[in-house]
């Protein structure tokens, strides 16, 4: 153990301070010729910048894209507005100086709880707003008395706005001011002169494109600073309008469809994987956050029990439920595990062997004799309990997913919900324990840990509409340049899925046919004779029925009721839309959830197969005569 | 001002206190206090003029500068022992901050960095500045000097933690100058050349992995600093403007007020971190040799206090703050002058703000307290 030794510490210390102290001349001394080197050699240089640096650089923002519906309804536009506006570093007394606007320009305290919120984000010399969209009487009022406000002023932009308001608010989502999060993922200077950006939706997966590219002007300033002229501009370029598959019209008609039911609808043509409708009720006003939400506004949305702000279309995940028959059918009949015309008996339950628990069909007293055709036209559990069990849960999930189960879609919308395809090693992954044959037997029938999305359910849907086409769905159809008017199209994109044997799968869709035309079909009250439609009920329990107790929809209160869905394609033999509807505690499928659905296939196919005529058709059909 | 002298280890047997007169009674330094007031003054009269005339900011910064003196004030009656007993307790607190900044900062999108204390504002990095030195030199007074290696290794974790903790946040300036304290106190403690040129070729190596970690504003700062005509509407646009004001300020300078590039505007951020510039434009290469030699002169100062200090850990302490004090400067003009890449880091005591202000003040009234409270004890 050494003992401290003071002055030998103390000259140790000397030296390295007397290191430090020539290190730091030595380098004010390398900052000082760095300095003499601009201004005296490089001196003549840089006066005649200076003095030609009468040119000033000012940043062109350039105008945000539009968005149009598939029949060129616009979406999204561009308003002019106006705001007022102050510099806190120019105003002595803010508070003081808002009362006194009062008198001639009504804020609102939602007003200045976003002014005091925006002007702590930014610095003292940044203009901060603090009433947006004054009318024109507003701002000349203001106009009169400017002079009155130093640091005040108004000002002029284009401001986003939805015209849609509800209809389409999580497929457009919104713009809202560029925050510190956001400048850490742009470029800044090409965002010189943006205030708003994409937070959600498309306008958030396409921003970049709906952007476009900042512009410059070069003005030359007099003395005092004041623009003289403009030397040269290199213009913004506009960023490009989307042209959406999605057509407003018929997302309006599957919300209305949904009733006073909070829900989903996903319509995909099943040609191209366009996303015709991708409805999610309830919903919320975009333009409310272009401005700024109030906390309070934003509180409310956020805390309503209904959830208005989720997006159900893309993140909701429901049990599949019966829907998911087809899918594990035509796995059976692949996999060779069942054949089309297998029989069995459906005594109303199910039993592992050598296990006392019965699987339950719906149907209490059974189905009797059971083959492929009426167990997905009937919507037989037993049969499914069954042939999930024989197939094996292996078997099962690999055939599942390369319909997209358990995966996310890849739709041109951020933040989709991948939901769960149950399989042993989902389960060993995730909950660390081994898989029990009961899972098998419930999966079997979209119950116990499967989840899926209805967009997932409308892409599977389409895959087997179109013979094994699996179309990544996506939302715009094309891209156009707002000067040249040049279209980019979006390619469609597909996996496609391998048939073993195509007679499998032609029976599955004529059982699909079943359903909706067949005596016993659960959807037989959407039938129609202007089209043919293929489909499947499914009903998704909320909770759990115990095991001698009865499921009574009449008598459950609304929020325990179960999810009603449905997924459907039509016209049989060339199928132009492939839909999946989700109604939340709708109660049965065939009578919540299939409505919907025809609702907005009559509203689409009847004027492409019948053209003018239609109209006459919808009326006198009434788009599905059930409740 | 001498730094160095045969006679530094014996004190005069009489009571220094009196023979400074009433200044160090109240514990301030005198040629410490003179020069800083100087440069703060300097500092207001450029600010006047960058503000554009405004007498309110400078009439803010003026309060500033108050509160900030008081607070040196104040810290200078700390005696020295009491500063090293609080070292590890300041460095825990300060380093438990910085995690719940990460763990919370993000419910605010930053708004949440800062402590609101009315006229100024409060981040925990900031007192980590203080705080790391403070942290080192109590931990290496302990035993003799210079450190064992390991010893030295704990010392570096020590850095280490907090300096990633607010590299993550993301501030690389402020991450920058916390570690530069950490290693200052190192160096002065006598740690051998060995290290140090392994830590300088440790750090050349890193600089790849550094690119890797980088956000991309901060790629965009170092690609501008390699290219600034390449980005003449963002970061360049700084930089270029920046050296036309100080190029065409020449030997004398345009004249107080008459800066075209300040008062018209090109000059971005003229008030705050590119405040140098303006001084540059205004009063020339005579302007900014004033202003260097009041800075070296403070430095000098510290240095000085440094090495009169009667213990270890004021000897470190007063050292590393002093320093820092030194890289601020130097980084901040290197920036402005187009040496550095543009880094967030003020001018001290010159440009606008309160933040890093009430940092160096603190830090000077801990070394007016460690000088002030010597002893005449002989060792």
């Amino acid at each position: 153990m050494q003992i401290k030794d003071h002055l030998r510490e103390e000259q140790a210390f000397l030296g390295r301070a007397i290191i430090a102290g020539l290190l730091v001349i030595l380098s004010l001394g390398l900052l000082l010729a760095r300095l003499a080197q601009l201004q005296i050699v490089e001196h003549d240089h840089f006066t005649t910048l200076s003095k030609d640096n009468r040119v000033k650089l000012i940043p062109l923002p350039p105008t945000r894209g539009l968005v149009y519906d598939r029949k060129g309804v616009l979406l999204a536009q561009n308003r002019p507005a106006y705001s007022l506006e102050l510099v806190p570093e120019q105003v002595k007394d803010i508070d003081a100086t808002l009362q006194r606007l009062r008198q001639y320009i009504p804020i609102s305290e939602d007003d200045l709880e976003r002014f005091q919120r925006l002007k702590q984000r930014k610095r003292r010399f940044d203009s901060v707003p603090i009433r947006v969209n004054l009318d024109l009487e507003e701002a000349a009022r203001f106009a009169v008395v400017r002079h009155l406000f130093p640091g005040v002023d108004i000002k002029a932009q284009l401001l986003r706005h939805y015209t849609s308001g509800t209809a389409a608010a999580h497929v457009l989502g919104y713009v809202g001011r560029i925050s510190k999060k956001d400048l850490e993922s742009i470029d800044p200077s090409n965002y010189a002169g943006t205030s708003h950006i994409g937070k959600t939706g498309l306008e958030k997966s396409y921003e970049a494109l709906l952007h476009g590219a900042v512009g410059v002007q070069q003005v030359e300033v007099n003395s005092v600073g004041r623009i003289v002229r403009v030397l040269e501009e290199t213009p913004p370029l506009p960023g490009q309008d989307l042209h959406l598959n999605l057509d407003i019209d018929l997302q309006k008609i599957a919300l209305e469809a949904l009733g006073d039911h909070n829900g989903a609808v996903v319509a995909i043509d099943p040609r191209t994987g366009g996303v015709l409708v991708l409805a999610s009720k309830p919903g919320y006003d975009p333009n409310l956050f272009v401005e700024g939400v109030s906390s309070k506004a934003y509180k409310a949305l956020r805390e309503d029990r209904d959830r208005p702000l989720y997006d159900r279309a893309l993140r909701g995940q429901y049990p599949p439920g019966s829907t998911v028959k087809p899918f594990i059918g035509l796995a059976g009949l692949e996999t060779g595990t069942i054949r089309y015309d297998t029989s069995i008996y459906c005594p109303g339950y199910y039993q592992l062997l050598g296990h006392e628990h019965k699987y339950r069909d719906w149907k209490k007293w059974g189905h009797g004799p059971v083959d492929l055709d009426k167990a997905i036209t009937q919507s037989c559990d037993v049969y499914y309990y069954k042939l999930a069990h024989d197939m094996g849960i292996d078997a099962m999930s690999g055939f599942l997913a390369q319909f997209g189960f358990g995966q996310r879609t890849g739709i041109d919308l951020t933040g989709e919900s991948r939901g769960i395809l149950p399989s042993r090693e989902w389960k060993r992954r995730t909950k660390r324990q081994p898989w029990y044959p009961g899972e098998t037997v419930i999966a079997g029938i979209g119950q116990g840990y499967f989840l899926t999305t209805p967009l997932q359910l409308a892409t599977a849907t389409a895959a087997i509409a179109n013979n094994g086409h699996l179309m990544t769905p996506h939302v715009v159809a094309y891209l156009e340049d707002r000067q040249s008017h040049a279209r980019s199209p979006i390619p469609p994109n597909q996996k496609t899925i391998p048939i073993h044997e195509q007679a499998d799968w032609d029976d599955v869709r004529t059982a699909m046919s079943h359903v909706v035309k067949g005596l016993h079909g659960t959807a037989k009250r959407i039938r129609t004779d202007f089209y043919a439609i293929a489909g499947k009920t499914g009903t998704a329990q909320v909770f759990s029925v115990g095991q001698e107790e009865e499921y009574e929809a009449e008598n459950a209160s609304k929020k325990n009721r179960d999810h009603a869905l449905f997924i459907a394609y039509a016209p049989i033999e060339d199928p132009q839309i492939a839909i999946a509807v989700v109604v939340e505690n709708g109660g049965h499928g065939g009578s919540a959830a299939a409505p919907v659905a025809r609702k907005v296939m009559d509203a689409y196919l009847l004027p492409r197969l019948y053209g003018d005529a239609a109209d006459g058709l919808v009326d006198r059909k009434g788009g599905g005569t059930s409740s | 001002m001498r730094l160095s002298g045969p006679d530094l280890g014996d004190l005069t047997p009489t009571d220094p206190n009196r023979r400074l007169g009433v200044l160090a009674r109240i514990h301030l330094d005198l040629p410490l206090l003179t020069g800083l007031v100087l440069v703060a003054t300097f500092g207001l009269v450029v600010l006047y003029s960058a503000s554009g005339q405004d007498m309110a900011q400078v009439e803010r910064q003026l309060l500033r500068f108050g509160l900030a003196f008081g607070i040196m004030f104040g810290v200078a009656q700390i005696r020295p022992e009491q500063l090293s007993r609080w070292s590890p307790w300041l460095y825990l607190i300060g380093t438990l901050m910085l995690v719940g900044v990460l763990a919370f900062g993000d419910i605010g999108k930053g708004a949440q960095r800062w402590l609101d204390l009315g006229v100024i504002r409060f981040q925990p990095s900031e007192m980590v500045k203080l705080a790391v030195p403070m942290m080192i030199a109590w931990y290496l007074a302990d035993k003799p000097l210079p450190p064992s290696w390991s010893r030295l290794g704990l010392a570096a974790a020590l850095i280490i933690v907090p300096v990633l903790l607010i590299a993550k946040q993301p501030d690389l300036g402020t991450s920058l100058l916390v570690a530069s304290a950490g290693i200052f106190v190192l160096f002065l403690a006598g740690i051998s050349w060995r290290p140090i040129l392994g830590l300088l070729t440790l750090a050349g190596a890193a600089a790849p992995v550094a690119w890797y970690l980088m956000r991309d504003y901060q790629k965009q700062r170092v690609l501008t600093f390699l290219g600034p005509e390449k980005d003449p509407l963002g970061a360049g646009y700084h930089i270029i403007q920046s050296k036309i004001a100080i190029g065409s300020g020449g030997i004398w300078g345009k004249g107080w007020l008459n800066g075209t590039q300040s008062q018209l505007d090109f000059l971005p951020e003229r008030h705050t971190d590119f405040i140098f510039a303006v001084l540059s434009e205004e009063f020339g290469l005579v302007g900014v040799s004033l202003l260097l030699a009041l800075y070296l002169f403070v430095i000098l100062r510290g240095l000085y206090i440094a090495s009169r200090a009667q213990d270890t850990y004021g000897r470190l302490l007063a050292g590393s703050l002093t320093l820092v004090f030194f890289v601020y400067l130097f980084v901040n003009v290197g920036m402005v002058s187009g040496l550095l890449p543009v880094v967030g880091v003020p001018l001290p005591l010159v440009s606008y703000g309160g933040t890093s202000l009430v940092t160096l003040m603190t830090g000077f009234g801990m070394l007016m307290s460690i000088h002030t409270h010597r002893k005449l004890l002989p060792r």
